[in-house]
């Protein structure tokens, strides 16, 4: 038993745990927090396995964005989440089967001897100066180039999908129309009157006692 | 070191929790969505333990891209329930029927 070892454990104990609350909890706020630790103790683990770009990556995006955008939508929403469990217990049986049939079944395979997950030798800490970002960023930025452009474009289509997916527009909001601005001509914006000039009135004394 | 099998039953197993996830909170769309990204996370672990094991740096760089994608797909989802509440005040899945599929 060394270290690591007893480290994965730990992270995988308190993994499962907060992914088990996270689809069990009572209160969806508290259900986006245990999934923030689910991220936190996952991201952990990745640490294990050298992978330490894409866990700080894990952290800053997952905890740091999306579970802030869930946050934010859980507490905007005005939900009456106790309707919404109606019929959770009734779910139980079902779920459980299910998923203990897939889990079982899954580490059947992956956990057989057949398999061979456990011939496979670890390659173990990467020598000395080796930076993993500069490993992913060299294979990013040539073999990965085209699929790279392509995730930025995902994230540009998301970013535009979100916005016109909740953009209201109001009625007492004010915007420019460039069409009917450039549209403008003198005749719509100005008008001479003819008119008779003013005389100013003669100075009248004021009647006293009057 | 750990066994590559650890990663992999790991992974299984958040994955089952992600599908009964779904299963039980068949009504709640956010906890859906959240039962998603638990699912994609053990997609990703499965990822990083091939990646490492296999000395294969591709791997990362593939849950970089599901990083992406299910962000994309988390910001767009949360905007579709944002606009559903607004115009059904519900978020139950049940009151979705109004295409009648």
């Amino acid at each position: 038993m060394n270290l690591p070892l007893i480290a994965f454990y730990a992270f995988a104990a308190i993994l499962l745990f907060a992914g088990l609350r996270v689809i069990t909890a009572r209160n969806p706020v508290h259900a986006a927090l245990w999934l923030v630790l689910a991220f936190f103790t996952a991201a952990a683990t990745w640490l294990l396995l050298y992978a330490e770009f894409l866990a700080i990556t894990l952290v800053l995006v997952y905890v740091g964005a999306v579970m802030v955008l869930f946050l934010f939508v859980v507490m905007m929403l005005d939900v009456n989440f106790d309707k919404l469990r109606e019929g959770f217990w009734g779910h139980v049986p079902l779920a459980a089967v299910v998923g203990a049939l897939m889990a079982f079944e899954m580490v059947l395979v992956v956990g057989s001897r057949e398999f061979g997950g456990d011939s496979v030798a670890s390659p173990g800490a990467p020598p000395a100066g080796h930076s993993n970002t500069k490993e992913l960023g060299r294979l990013i930025y040539t073999d990965y180039v085209f699929p790279f452009e392509l995730a930025a474009v995902v994230l540009l289509v998301a970013i535009v999908a979100a916005i016109a997916l909740t953009l209201r527009s109001r009625k007492e909001s004010r915007y420019q129309d460039p069409t009917e601005q450039l549209a403008a001509t003198r005749a719509g914006r100005l008008k001479i009157v003819k008119m008779e000039p003013e005389r100013e009135a003669p100075a009248t004394p004021p009647e006293a006692g009057a | 070191m750990i066994p590559l099998n650890h990663f992999l039953v790991l992974g299984a197993l958040l994955f089952a929790i992600g599908v009964a996830g779904i299963f039980l909170n068949r009504k709640n769309l956010i906890v859906i969505l959240m039962a998603i990204e638990l699912m994609l996370l053990a997609v990703n672990m499965n990822f990083i333990a091939f990646s490492h094991f296999l000395a294969d740096p591709g791997g990362q760089v593939f849950v970089f891209f599901i990083l992406t994608v299910a962000a994309a797909e988390s910001a767009i989802g949360l905007a579709i329930l944002v606009t559903l509440f607004r115009n059904l005040k519900s978020i139950n899945v049940d009151d979705l029927g109004g295409l009648k599929g």
